[in-house]
């Protein structure tokens, strides 16, 4: 009976929420241009999905989602480039929607962490070969 | 290795399992808040969501008295419960204008015949466009408009009864 009712719950669809209407032009579907294509898609894969915090708006099915992939596909194939639309959704959100941290007071630690532990690393390994000697 | 030294590994895990204890009992707020509090509404005009009824752009909604605009979908449970508080607004006097956001006519005019109209104009975003310019992520959403069309404040999910007082204070603090 349990698991008769686990089951239901997978097949059950959240009702109402969800539009209405029919994905937007380009939500699901390729620019001509597949150069123009390719810059979307790269960074459709860079920017975080508003509904489903923890996808790029490339993996999600949310409906914003789709809007959001129309709205990145229209803006690249208008000539704008990849960066412009980035800044543009950061104005609004800010960083966090973008998978790609800029470098700044608040993110510097992140990327010289490699660097350091490396050196750590380093110290660790040449303390070692140092007892080895004698 | 000397005494004190040896336990500095397991007083490390202590520090990370209290941490991620404290981050499941308290979780990360999820909430996505717009960066254009205190910035000028961007550019934007909307279509009609309703034939017959009015719909606004960016440049009506500086009309020298605060405002509110009001994301809604008919497809939105929330909204409903947000519905009656928009009455309860706009029977105080609050103009308040709707986006209704990827909705189709007959859905918007079926869903203010049944909660209710509390909308001075109605535009319709059915790709979602002036939402993202907005920074808004989901609905239903508010903001705050001044009367010279800046954003003085968002409210993310529905006004609920015990958040009137703080509205009204938000659209008092921007006249």
């Amino acid at each position: 009976m349990r698991r008769l009712f686990a089951f239901l719950l997978i097949l059950a669809a959240p009702a109402m929420a969800d539009s209405n209407l029919p994905p937007a032009q380009w939500a699901d579907r390729q620019l001509p241009d597949p150069k123009q294509e390719a810059e979307a898609k790269a960074l459709m894969e860079q920017l975080r999905c508003l509904v489903c915090q923890g996808q790029s708006i490339a993996d999600s099915d949310a409906d914003l989602a789709g809007d959001m992939r129309n709205m990145v596909r229209t803006r690249i194939a208008a000539g704008q480039s990849p960066a412009e639309v980035r800044r543009w959704l950061i104005e609004r959100y800010g960083n966090w929607v973008s998978y790609k941290p800029p470098i700044d007071p608040a993110t510097w630690p992140l990327w010289a962490a490699p660097l350091v532990l490396l050196l750590i690393g380093a110290w660790i390994a040449r303390a070692r070969f140092e007892r080895r000697k004698p | 290795m000397s005494r004190p030294v040896r336990f500095v590994p397991i007083a490390l895990l202590v520090v990370f399992l209290a941490f991620v204890a404290w981050r499941l009992t308290v979780p990360a707020d999820t909430t996505i808040r717009s960066k254009l509090e205190g910035k000028p509404v961007p550019s934007f005009a909307l279509p009609e969501a309703l034939p017959a009824r009015a719909t606004f752009g960016s440049t009506d909604l500086a009309t020298g008295k605060p405002r509110i605009v009001n994301f809604f979908a008919s497809w939105c449970v929330p909204c409903i419960a947000e519905a009656p508080v928009l009455r309860e607004l706009k029977a105080k006097g609050v103009a308040i204008d709707g986006i209704a956001v990827r909705d189709r006519p007959e859905d918007i005019a079926e869903f203010l015949k049944e909660n209710g109209d509390p909308y001075q104009r109605i535009g319709a975003d059915a790709q979602s466009n002036v939402q993202m310019a907005l920074g808004s992520s989901g609905v239903p959403e508010s903001f705050v408009v001044d009367g010279r069309g800046i954003i003085r404040y968002q409210h993310v999910g529905p006004i609920m009864p015990q958040d009137l007082d703080l509205i009204l204070t938000e659209l008092e603090k921007a006249k």
